[in-house]
């Protein structure tokens, strides 16, 4: 009992003042352009990946992709996108040959299931070993052939401790649906994200496929309409560090942001259960040069660029080795690196199928009239 | 120059192509299921949206009222300067179009927020904050900023081909300034009104992002549910179309209806 | 009056460029911040031209507008001869035809253009949504605008003066290119300026038509204000409107000083 307790404690107790990422010079962490030049190889890799989702060499960053076309002389064409479902949908058309991509846990089963991603050939990844056995064998890819974890985090709770009577702290995700904030409360503007807030609230699994459990969820969320501010995605980091709102949820690693934007704001998981994501590295099968490809993905495993990245990006790495190296201030942090009790209880999300996706659809276009 | 009827061909088949054709690919699909077959169902599940329809009919004529009120006057003074200042005003009217339409969008949150601007201006004055965010005004306001030079403009262009002389008639014979806006103004600058109302009102109804940013994203205005039903999350071009087609009919019929469509009316020259 | 008169439309103007100068302003913040002021920078001037994404963005709304203006431009200055010279029925018809896409909503036009290209592209193969569709999609909605920036010039000008230099030996070409150009061009320059304007400027088409691999400058701030708006992106749209706005400025002195000479002369 006391060991639960602490936990929950823990979990509430997070509102820690938060130390910042990407301070610091990065050139700090790896001088590579002192290294010798590898010749030119002739080959571009086209590498997809989320937006700002990469130390790039802005604000005086390590310059991942530089540092790999340094080093190895290949280049790299580096496009973004900003959903899962995009990037599925242009590597599902075949519209495009990437050779890299980095999509989520669940797009990542969705696409293995389909058959569009290639077997990995580990021999070319000795880097995978500095990878927390935590993170591989995961749902998605239970066998761990098709992914390379790259970076993970879990959903909590902003406020606003000026704003935020801490007593109410303990309410879990029904903080959320709490009248006295009514006005100042954000909700995420993402049909996936959001029911899977209002199903933890009702005990259920964020993945449910029962329509009652979701005519349930949908309910809540009409409820706590009225109370909502607005539903919002990366409007947040402005709104919460303008004391604009009292409360909202979000991305764990995003936390640095605000955190440097408004020394007001604490963080929390709730003890129900959060979702907990990972973004991993694959190859498409369509890749015409696989072989350079896993280059890259060994390169990103190279502790001085996992490093770099999990820096920069803020969102925690599965890296042990550029785990220890991180600012104890972060890696120590239960915000970013949550105690095992919280991730037992957090939750993947699993690929809809089409009929309960379109249900789901059906049930936020009704919220949103 | 009756031999060049040939060169109206490249015209009729591209508007056949990619206006003619595309208009009934939309009617098709409104009227088919997923699998082609004839329905009426889609647009029997635009009764769900009947509110819907309603909210971004009446918020896009509150809108279209704000721009008229506040553009005539300033379409009427632009009108009487002298040549040069008015090539200048118009060009200053035009100007923000080249500004991106959403960060300008964006910057009315900033404007607009609890502890936004205006607020912060009205904190200076001692006075207390007016919530203005996230609501239907603010929706509305961000309409009427987009959309106002489109009113301004085809006012200015029939305004300033009203004789100056006119006027000053009709005040030498003793009219007041009410009498000269009734009997001359109102009625010779009609078409300008009506060109002006048709280029703010059918944005300002089927618009979307503008109720997503500066509404909060509670209340989804038609053009949010038509885009999610195309490039958002939930795919369905059926009832998508089926919703394009109704958005397309019932504006029509508005500008019916108020007696206002005026078919040889050219659009006031946008950027000229 | 006077003073009223110039008060209001100085709040009128307040009122247009007011978020404006808020943009620029802040697009000088040192921080991501768009409410709050944290001092002087030009630091995403600096970063603006390291980010492919909106560099790309840039080049493809830059090439896409100006190949909408030369295509635009020359089918819809042939077609509005073409009109021009049709009898007064099919001209009615041709010209409500060409009305549509201004009269229509957008939305419902980008959508209809989204459905012919999908349609398309999975019946054939041909193409996928990309650089292409979105060309066509901007010539679609420009040439309208040119047809009715050149029909005027076509009926306001002499048509004997064509018949005169057929009569005098033109081939029918070289009359078009001697005579009737030269008397039309003050519109097709218009013309021209205004496809390159509204392609440069428009988003709800672009979005419904540009697939993913070649997005415009719009679309990508979209796909940012669902995310963050980077101060990078005030900084480029600053630069772009700081230059048409002194281009303009320029052209519009270059005018009054050109009047002033004018009546000197006189």
């Amino acid at each position: 009992m006391k060991k639960i307790l602490l936990a929950g404690m823990c979990a509430v107790m997070a509102a820690v003042t938060l130390a910042s990422c990407s301070g610091g010079n990065k050139n700090d962490i790896w001088d590579w352009e002192s290294e010798p030049k590898a010749e030119g190889r002739g080959v571009t890799l086209n590498v997809y990946n989320w937006g700002e989702y990469i130390s790039d060499g802005s604000e005086g960053s390590l310059d991942v992709n530089a540092a790999f076309t340094h080093i190895t002389g290949i280049d790299v064409n580096y496009k973004m996108f900003d959903t899962n479902e995009s990037m599925y949908a242009l590597i599902s058309a075949g519209a495009a040959d990437y050779d890299v991509i980095i999509p989520s846990d669940y797009m990542i089963g969705k696409m293995a299931n389909e058959g569009l991603l290639a077997e990995l050939n580990f021999d070319n990844i000795p880097n995978f070993k500095y990878i927390d056995p935590q993170f591989r064998n995961m749902s998605y890819d239970p066998e761990n052939k098709y992914t390379v974890p790259y970076l993970w985090g879990t959903v909590c709770i902003f406020y606003n401790k000026t704003m935020v009577d801490e007593a109410d702290l303990d309410q879990g995700w029904d903080l959320l649906w709490n009248e006295k904030y009514s006005g100042n409360i954000l909700m995420f503007d993402n049909q996936r994200d959001a029911f899977a807030i209002a199903l933890k609230k009702l005990g259920y699994s964020m993945n449910t496929t029962n329509k009652a459990e979701l005519d349930e969820a949908a309910a809540e969320l009409k409820k706590q309409k009225p109370l909502l501010q607005g539903y919002v995605m990366d409007q947040i980091y402005d709104k919460m560090g303008n004391d604009e709102a009292a409360l909202g949820p979000y991305y764990a690693g995003d936390a640095s942001i605000m955190a440097t934007e408004n020394e007001n704001i604490g963080f929390l998981i709730p003890e129900e259960g959060t979702n907990k994501f990972v973004d991993a590295m694959c190859i498409p099968k369509s890749s015409e040069h696989k072989a350079e490809a896993e280059e890259y993905i060994n390169f990103m495993c190279r502790t001085e660029i996992a490093l770099a990245n999990a820096d920069f990006v803020c969102y925690a790495t599965p890296h042990t080795e550029a785990k220890k190296l991180l600012d104890p201030e972060i890696s120590e942090n239960p915000i970013y690196y949550p105690s095992n009790e919280v991730l037992d209880k957090a939750e993947l999300f699993i690929a809809y199928p089409d009929e309960i996706n379109k249900y789901m659809d059906s049930l936020w276009m009704d919220l949103k009239k | 120059m009756t031999k060049h009827k040939i060169a109206s061909l490249p015209f009729a088949v591209w508007m056949l192509i990619f206006t003619i054709l595309p208009l009934g690919m939309v009617i098709w699909f409104a009227f088919t299921d997923s699998k082609g077959t004839f329905t009426f169902d889609n647009i029997l599940k635009i009764a769900d949206f009947s509110e819907t329809f309603l909210i971004s009919i009446l918020l896009g004529a509150l809108a279209t009222l704000i721009c008229l009120v506040m553009a005539y006057p300033v379409a009427f003074i632009i009108s009487r300067t002298g040549e040069r200042v008015q090539q200048t005003l118009v060009m200053l009217t035009m100007m923000p179009m080249w500004m991106n339409f959403l960060l300008r969008t964006y910057a009315w949150m900033s404007i607009l927020e609890d502890k936004g601007f205006i607020n912060q201006f009205l904190g200076l004055l001692g006075m207390e904050p007016i919530h203005m965010i996230n609501t239907r005004f603010a929706v509305v306001v961000g309409m009427v900023y987009n959309f106002l030079p489109f009113m301004i403009i085809p006012l200015y262009s029939v305004m300033v081909k009203i004789d100056k002389s006119i006027i000053e008639a009709a005040e030498d014979l003793g009219s007041n300034g009410f009498q000269v806006f009734r009997r001359i103004l109102l009625p010779l600058s009609a078409p300008g009104i009506v060109t002006g109302i048709t280029m703010v009102f059918v944005p300002a109804v089927s618009t979307f992002v503008i109720s997503k940013l500066l509404g909060g994203g509670k209340e989804w205005l038609i053009g949010d549910f038509i885009e999610n039903y195309f490039i958002g999350t939930a795919k369905d071009y059926n009832i998508g179309s089926a919703l394009s087609l109704v958005l397309m009919v019932l504006i029509l019929l508005c500008m019916a209806v108020t007696g206002l469509v005026d078919r040889d009316e050219e659009k006031g020259g946008i950027g000229g | 009056m006077k003073v009223l008169s110039k008060v209001y439309t100085a709040l009128i103007f307040f009122f247009l460029y007011a978020p404006i100068g808020v943009l620029i302003l802040f697009s000088f913040n040192d921080s991501k911040s768009r409410v709050t002021w944290h001092g002087f920078t030009l630091k995403w001037y600096e970063e603006l031209f390291n980010n492919d994404q909106l560099m790309d963005a840039l080049i493809v709304t830059l090439s896409v507008a100006a190949l909408t203006a030369v295509f635009a431009t020359i089918i819809g200055t042939v077609s509005a001869v073409g009109i021009h010279s049709l009898g007064k029925r099919m001209k009615r018809v041709f010209l409500t035809v060409n009305n549509i896409p201004m009269v229509n909503p957008e939305i419902v036009t980008a959508v209809s253009l989204l459905l012919i290209f999908v349609f398309v592209s999975e019946a054939t193969g041909w193409f996928e949504m990309g650089f292409l569709t979105l060309l066509l999609s901007h010539i679609t909605f420009s040439i309208p605008y040119v047809i009715l920036q050149v029909s005027p010039k076509l009926r306001q000008m002499n048509a004997h003066m064509y018949e005169a230099a057929l009569d005098l030996g033109c081939s029918p070409v070289r009359a078009f290119f001697k005579v009737v150009l030269p008397e039309i061009m003050p519109g097709i320059l218009t013309g021209a300026l205004m496809a390159f304007t509204l392609s440069l400027d428009d988003f709800v088409i672009s979005l419904f038509t540009s697939g993913s691999s070649a997005q415009p400058l719009s679309v990508v701030i979209y796909s940012m204000t669902r995310h963050r708006v980077s101060p990078e992106v005030n900084a480029l749209s600053t630069i772009l409107f700081v230059t048409v706005f002194v281009l303009l400025l320029v052209v519009n002195i270059a005018q009054m000083r050109d009047d002033a000479k004018k009546k000197a002369a006189r």
